[in-house]
This record gives structure tokens, C-alpha cells and sequence, in this order.
């Protein structure tokens, strides 16, 4: 697959039938110690990316993208597995490398396995053909970026067992299996839970997968996050201590936890004595560190920096997996480039913190250790109850689990269930002594006949040991399908029209960021009406804040783009190859080159300037160009003269600041004054600034402009190659006669 | 259940425990809590356990389905819905697939009956 090239999901779909995954079993990153990239040493990184697209600020370290340690998530699931597979691929280039498929709502309850690829709502109905397809695009993207990609999903509800064997079948490197989530949150009868997860466990055993727990929906569901703390210790235990019990691996057990706090609270006050407390009792285990969720709003920044400050948790303890949330999960199902931007925050936090603990180090006396070993007594406090009123199931009766007081104390707000209640009461079976299960893999009591060294031999091998013998089912529904949705849009891709696309293909969502003068109802109905003069349909305010109650509020609003754009008819520049550093060092040796260049106006900056000319930073010196740098502040009048008196070839001006369109009117200046002095044609003019393009300086009547982003290259090459084509026409005045446009 | 936070006078007893001390009963604890539930879940099957056999002898999910309700219904879930294909199959000299579709359309059952009641317990080794 081409970089430039979309993922093909029609040449995904085909063929499935023969789709065998490449392998099972989860990857974990590859750490390389004291990696080198660009100018820094890091202490937490793994193997690169062959393709990748680093942090937009790694262009100013020489393009790098390094990769931390630990695997980094992203929870893709929109609903049609078909548009997801393209964000997936979007996520891993940003350095995603664990794929969570959210289930559709309701499969948790539904008795079996769901066949073909119906449309989801809040997730994606799991099915066979959506996990081949899925698979086999990863395959592509993990091929492309050079790195193992981990899919993951679900085995929980009342359909566990048999989710485990398809998993196992299909190659899925991980899921959440937790029964007491079943029980608290899904109100699948206890014991029918129990029993199905030890086979569920069994079988994700057997196919190497990494396990995480549930315990983490405690936080999300109690009223105050922060109380369940000691609660989240037993639940984890419990998890833990039932999967050892069934056979799996420890380090293939990963805890799923959550910061439970977040600013305006003390958050670190509460949440690091937690973590350190997790991490010093399950210390074989894997941590799975996920963000924030409970207290998340519609302010994407808010979620950014809470996202951000749970990674500074995960760098001052430790984290195997860290996941991520996207900033806008308290506004609407997750947009494509939200997803990126999760990726990118955790990215961005676990690079800046990396090796932090060779500096820092968490006190081993003071309030932390006083609250660890208080969290850790509460939670064996816990467990003693448990064991007091009769064990576990007597336990959840009583309402223990996800009580908001801080155990022990206790506000009678817990989620109590009934043992014998439940979806799938009453349909657990003891097995007989002459139970028998002809297969692999398969927990429990089993009496294999004689002459048998394998069950599975009984019936001539079972699909774990012959894949072959899997049966691969389609479609059921002839019209929820994927076929039926990909022809709803096959028009757009036909004609290669454009649709903006946050969600789904084609759906036309943008938003629009607004500020309005005044207060929050008339802002919000502002809005809208703008949206609706805009021309957008369905549009809804997803985020208002007020700025000052009269002064103003701060509005995000969505709404559908009616139309499509037509690609072609678009006018594009051409984008012109820079000339090779070589041929450019050439031609200045041939003919050489000297050019004034100054910061103009009031205007102070001088960075930009500097790094433009300076042959540290690869500029214009370094092609042997001599540079006259007037300084800053420099009228324009003056920088004529110089270049004047020097017989310059070209002239550079920089015009960072844009209050009242300054940069224009020094651009417009300066090639106004060199006509009226008639050097117009003797010299090349080239804007630059933050806020400058190439558009605007030739507007303003300049030969060229560089915005943010120019290196000294770009600009060599433009000197060397006009200076050519204009020695070449042998006519260089023609400039003279042009106007200014701005 | 309502009760005020009493940790001070709960926790009596752990006071002067050492952390290694602390750890190990939290995972003494533990263990005590989840060791009746994994007895339970060796000793016990459920439908989608059984399901999840039928997959594994190369059934599709709808037959699975199917088939576990027909073996529920013939009161034989606790034999294991494999173990009845497998009577099935060793009787018509057939594989599982075929047995199973067989018993699906009705047919073999009084076999499969009389396999269970007739011999009972065949000899076997537990796994």
C-alpha cells in the first residue's frame, strides 16, 4: 500500500471467506534504551516507525517522531466498521498501536453471536466478517507504519464463551473480560457470569491474548470518582485472582485504571497515592492506564489537559498500555481527527516526560505513603466483609460495589443485584460426571473418554488446531450491510467528490468555532441562526462558554455541508520542486549572490529572520549567498537604499506583526518605493512572516512570499531558480508595470 | 446499608502489620474470595459455554444456537452438547458436522437417550 494511495475497503471486503489472521496473541512495544533522535537521547522510547507523522512541532527537531515505550490506544468505533478501518489507519500513523472496537449497544445482552455487518449505534455489532475485514486491514496498516498493531474487543455479556472462541479463531490480540462488570453494569445473573468468564478466560488464555478488566466503570458510575478507590483495589483483585485461578499468564493481565480525579480538584493529591498503591499490590501485572472520562465536558481543551496530567501519572508510576480518550467524548460520538488528537496528547505528554523519574523521585515518607498504606487497608478491610457476609455473591446482594462513601463508610447507594435475577437467571447447568466437551482449550471438569490422548481428537480436531474448519457466515440481513452502505456513497467516490467527513462517509459534519458579544441564550441562538444562513442543515450548538455573562460567550456549533466539492474544478498552485541543495551551491559559485534582508516596521522579531539566513540553521549563508542583515525596526526606505549602494540582488523582508494589516502595507511599501526609484526590475522582492503566503506577498506585488514552516532552502531555491528563468526571458522589467492588488 | 466511615477502629488489627504483610493478606483475601466461584465454574456448564463447543467442531453460530436449545430441551446440556454429537457421530459412523445437522432435523435422539441411560458413565480420564 502507497502512502498516497486510500486504503481500497471493496478489495478488503472480497474474499474474506480465505482471510486466516496472521497471527494471535498480543505485541508489546520493542524498548530501545538511549535511543538517538535528532538532537536528543531519550530513556523511554521503542523502535521507530517506518512511516509515521510526528507532533507538528517535531518539524523543528528535524522531523522526528519518536515512539514511547508503552503502546498507546485508540477506541475506534463509530458504528460502520467500513469508515473506521480508514481513521484506524489515520490513528497507527500517528503512532496508535492497539485498536479498541467499542460493541454496539446491546450485544452484551444478546444470546449468541451476531453474523454479517449490521450498522451499530454507539459501537460496532462485533461479527466474524467485520473481525476478518478488520484484521486484514490492519494487517495492511501494520505493514505500512512497520510496527504490530493490536486489535481488541469485548468478551463479556451473556454470549462470552462462545465471543472468546471467535476471538481466539480470528485472531483478536486482546479484549476487556471482566464478570463483575456483567454483573454490576449489565445485570447478567452472577453465577451464569462466573461460569461463562472461566471459559472465556480459558480460551483468551490460549490464544496469548492480553486481558483487561472492568474495574475502571466504578469511577465512571460513582457519584464522587475519587471515594471507590479502596473498591477498585477488590475488584481488581478479583479479576486478577479468578483469571490466575483459570491458567492466565500474569503478565498477559492488564489493569485497567483510571485517574480518578480531575482539576478544578487537588487531582494529583488524590490520584497519585492511588496509583502508587495499584502498582506496589499488583506489581506482576500489566497497567493499562486510561484517561479521565467521569468528569469530562464539551471543552476539548479541558479533556486535552486532563488527558495530559493522567499521562504525567502514568510517567511518575508506570503504564504498559496507555489509553486515550478523545477530547470530545462529552460532546458527541468521537470524530476522526479527535481520535488523532488523543493520540497525539498522549504522544506529546509521554515524550516531554520522558526519564523523569532519573530526576524525580516519589517520597518514601509524608502524606503519599501515609495514603498508600490507607488505601491498601481499606481495601483489605474490604475484602474482609466480603468474606464476613458469605462471599462474593452475598456481597453484590448487599449493595457493597459502587457505594459513593469511601469504604468502610457506606451511603446505601450501591448497585445491589439478586443472585438468582439477572439476564440469563436460572440457565446454569452442573455438569455430569460423564460430561464431556470434544475440543480444546475448554475449562473445567471434563471427562475425556478412553483411548483419547486429545479431546479434540474425539471428532477429528476442533477449529483452534484446524482453522480450516471454521464456518465463515456473510451476510443475513440483505439490507443492514456493508454492501448497501458503501453504495449509498459510491457516487462520491465515482466522481472523487469531497464531502467533509468527521464520522461516517459523505455525512458532511463540520464545526464552526464563533464567539458572539453577548450572553450565553442569545449567543447560542445566534449560532444557529448563523449556521442556518451559512446554508448547514441538522446544526446544533456542541459547546457554549461564557467568556464574561455580558461581555461574551465562546460557541462551537455543527452542522451538515449540503454540497459536494468538486476536486477538479478546484484551482490548485503548482507546487514547484526545490532545486537540490548541490545545484543551488553551484549556481551561486557561477554567479554570485548578495542579498539585504531586515525585520521592517515597528517591528522587533528577529528569529524568523535569523534562521532564514543564518548557515547554522541551514540558511541562505550556507549556499554561499552573502546576507546583509539590517537588524529589526527597519524602515523600508532604508533596506532600499542598502540595496542600493550594495547592488543587491534581491531583498528580504520579514513582517510578523499584522495589526491592521501591517505586513501588507509594509509588502505594498516596498515595492511601491523600488518602482518609484526604478530598481524594480534590477531586484527579486520576498516577503516572510508568520501570517505571510505566497498569495498575499504576490498580491501586495512582491516576487515571492514564505509563511511559517520556510527554511533557508526554500528560499535559495527561489532566489537561484527566478534569477535563472529571468536571465533566461532576458527581460526582467516586466514587474514594473504590474499593480498592486492589496 | 448506611454507616458512617469507621476505618480508624476497623483497621485495628492491620496497624502493625509490615507493607509485605499487608500484601500478602490482600492477596490471602483474595484468593479466599474467587476459590468458591472457580469451583463453581469447573463443576458447572451454561448455553453459551456450550455454544462455544459447537463453534470449536466447526458449527456455525445459528446451529450452535440451535442445537444447544435441542439438547436443553432434551434435558442433556449436562452431558455437554459436544458429548451428544459425538454419540451421535460414533453411532452413524459419521463426522460431527453431519451428526449434529442429523440431530438437528430430529432425527437420532433415542439413540443419544439411550447412550446416556443404557451405559451411563462411560471409563474415561477428566481433564
Amino acid at each position: 500500500m502507497q502512502p498516497n494511495e486510500k486504503l481500497n475497503i471493496e478489495e478488503i471486503l472480497s474474499d474474506l471467506e480465505q482471510y486466516r489472521p496472521r497471527r494471535r496473541g498480543w505485541s508489546w512495544r520493542k524498548p530501545v534504551p538511549n535511543q538517538t533522535a535528532g538532537p536528543f537521547t531519550y530513556k523511554q522510547t521503542s523502535e521507530p516507525l517506518q512511516q509515521s507523522i510526528p507532533l507538528p512541532a517535531g518539524k523543528y527537531f528535524g522531523g522526528i517522531d519518536p515512539q514511547p515505550d508503552c503502546v498507546i490506544t485508540s477506541e475506534i468505533a463509530s458504528g460502520r466498521f467500513e469508515d473506521d478501518l480508514r481513521r484506524m489507519r489515520m490513528a497507527a500513523w500517528h503512532g496508535a498501536d492497539h485498536i479498541m472496537v467499542i460493541r454496539t449497544a446491546g450485544q452484551s445482552h444478546f444470546d449468541g453471536l451476531i453474523e454479517g455487518t449490521p450498522e451499530g449505534v454507539g459501537g460496532v455489532p462485533i461479527t466474524r466478517k467485520q473481525l476478518r475485514a478488520t484484521r486484514k486491514a490492519l494487517d495492511l496498516i501494520e505493514d505500512e507504519v512497520g510496527r504490530p498493531i493490536n486489535l481488541h474487543s469485548y468478551v463479556s455479556g451473556v454470549a462470552g464463551p462462545e465471543i472468546a472462541v471467535l476471538f481466539a479463531e480470528e485472531g483478536v490480540n486482546g479484549a476487556h473480560q471482566d464478570p463483575q462488570y456483567n454483573v454490576l453494569y449489565r445485570n447478567v445473573n452472577m453465577l451464569r457470569s462466573f461460569v461463562d468468564a472461566a471459559v472465556a478466560k480459558g480460551l483468551m488464555s490460549y490464544a496469548d491474548m492480553a486481558q483487561i478488566d472492568g474495574a475502571h466503570n466504578a469511577n465512571a458510575t460513582a457519584r464522587e470518582g475519587w471515594k471507590v478507590m479502596p473498591e477498585l483495589l477488590v475488584q481488581h483483585a478479583i479479576n486478577c485472582a479468578y483469571s490466575v485461578a483459570v491458567g492466565m499468564k500474569k503478565s498477559n493481565i492488564c489493569l485497567s485504571t483510571v485517574p480518578p480525579t480531575a482539576s478544578p480538584g487537588p487531582a494529583l493529591r488524590y490520584d497519585l497515592p492511588y496509583a502508587v498503591a495499584l502498582r506496589e499490590l499488583f506489581k506482576d501485572y500489566r497497567m493499562r492506564a486510561q484517561m479521565n472520562t467521569r468528569y469530562i465536558d464539551s471543552d476539548t481543551r479541558e479533556a486535552i489537559v486532563t488527558h495530559a496530567l493522567n499521562v504525567l501519572i502514568s510517567r511518575l508510576t508506570s503504564a504498559d498500555i496507555q489509553s486515550t480518550i478523545t477530547p470530545d467524548e462529552g460532546r458527541n460520538v468521537p470524530w476522526h481527527y479527535n481520535s488523532i488528537s488523543a493520540v497525539n496528547t498522549a504522544k506529546q505528554a509521554l515524550l516531554a516526560l520522558d526519564g523523569i523519574l532519573d530526576m524525580v523521585e516519589l517520597k518514601q515518607e509524608g502524606p503519599l505513603r501515609e495514603r498508600v498504606r490507607e488505601l491498601k487497608e481499606r481495601a483489605i478491610l474490604f475484602m474482609e466483609e466480603i468474606l464476613e457476609v458469605g462471599g462474593y455473591f452475598a456481597a453484590v446482594s448487599q449493595g457493597f460495589f459502587v457505594d459513593s462513601g469511601q469504604y468502610p463508610e457506606r451511603n446505601g447507594d450501591g448497585i445491589a443485584r439478586d443472585p438468582r435475577g439477572g439476564v440469563g437467571a436460572d440457565t446454569v447447568v452442573p455438569r455430569d460426571p460423564d460430561y464431556f466437551a470434544p475440543v480444546c482449550a475448554h475449562f473445567g471438569y471434563n471427562r475425556v473418554p478412553e483411548g483419547l490422548t486429545s479431546p479434540c481428537d474425539a471428532l477429528g480436531g476442533c477449529t483452534l488446531c484446524h482453522p480450516e474448519k471454521i464456518a465463515y457466515v456473510d451476510e443475513l440481513d440483505p439490507e443492514d450491510n456493508v454492501t448497501k452502505r458503501l453504495e449509498a456513497t459510491q457516487g462520491l467516490r465515482e466522481a472523487g467528490l469531497l464531502v467533509p467527513e468527521v464520522e461516517w462517509s459523505g455525512d458532511g459534519w463540520i464545526n464552526v468555532q464563533v464567539f458572539f458579544p453577548t450572553d450565553v441564550r442569545t449567543a447560542e441562538a445566534a449560532a444557529l441562526e448563523m449556521a442556518k444562513r451559512f446554508g448547514l442543515t441538522d446544526c446544533e450548538v456542541i459547546h457554549r462558554q461564557v467568556m464574561q455573562p455580558a461581555e461574551g460567550t465562546y460557541l462551537e456549533v455543527k452542522g451538515r455541508v449540503p454540497f459536494a466539492i468538486d476536486p477538479s474544478q478546484l484551482v490548485i498552485p503548482e507546487e514547484v520542486p526545490l532545486l537540490s541543495e548541490d545545484i543551488i551551491r553551484q549556481e551561486v559559485a557561477k554567479r554570485p549572490m548578495k542579498v539585504v534582508a531586515a525585520t521592517v516596521g515597528e517591528d522587533e522579531h528577529s528569529v524568523g529572520m535569523r534562521e532564514i539566513i543564518d548557515i547554522k540553521h541551514g540558511g541562505l549563508e550556507g549556499f554561499g549567498i552573502q546576507c546583509f542583515y539590517l537588524g529589526t525596526s527597519v524602515p523600508v526606505q532604508k533596506v532600499i537604499d542598502a540595496a542600493i549602494e550594495i547592488d543587491a540582488d534581491a531583498i528580504l523582508i520579514s513582517t510578523i506583526i499584522t495589526h491592521a494589516d501591517v505586513h501588507r502595507s509594509n509588502m505594498r511599501r516596498l515595492h511601491e518605493l523600488c518602482v518609484e526609484k526604478g530598481v524594480r526590475h534590477k531586484l527579486l522582492l520576498v516577503g516572510g512572516g508568520t501570517q505571510v503566503t505566497n498569495e498575499i506577498a504576490v498580491e501586495c506585488g512582491l516576487d515571492a512570499g514564505f509563511g511559517r514552516g520556510t527554511k533557508g532552502h526554500h528560499v535559495a531555491s527561489f532566489l537561484v531558480r527566478e534569477r535563472y528563468k529571468r536571465a533566461q526571458e532576458g527581460a526582467p522589467n516586466h514587474v514594473t508595470d504590474r499593480g498592486t492588488g492589496c | 446499608m448506611q454507616r458512617k466511615d469507621d476505618f480508624a477502629s476497623r483497621r485495628q488489627h492491620l496497624a502493625n502489620l509490615s507493607e509485605a504483610q499487608l500484601e500478602e493478606r490482600f492477596w490471602q483475601l483474595a484468593h479466599a474470595i474467587v476459590q468458591p466461584l472457580i469451583e463453581l465454574a469447573e463443576k458447572n456448564t451454561s448455553p453459551s459455554i456450550e455454544r462455544s463447543v459447537l463453534l470449536r467442531l466447526g458449527f456455525n453460530s445459528w446451529e450452535a444456537k440451535e442445537l444447544v436449545q435441542a439438547i436443553s430441551d432434551q434435558g442433556l446440556l449436562s452431558k455437554g452438547a459436544g458429548h451428544v454429537v459425538y454419540v451421535a457421530a460414533r453411532h452413524w459412523g459419521c463426522d460431527g458436522l453431519t451428526a449434529g445437522r442429523r440431530l438437528l432435523q430430529g432425527q437420532g435422539w433415542d439413540v443419544v437417550h439411550a447412550h446416556f441411560q443404557g451405559k451411563g458413565v462411560s471409563a474415561g480420564a477428566t481433564q
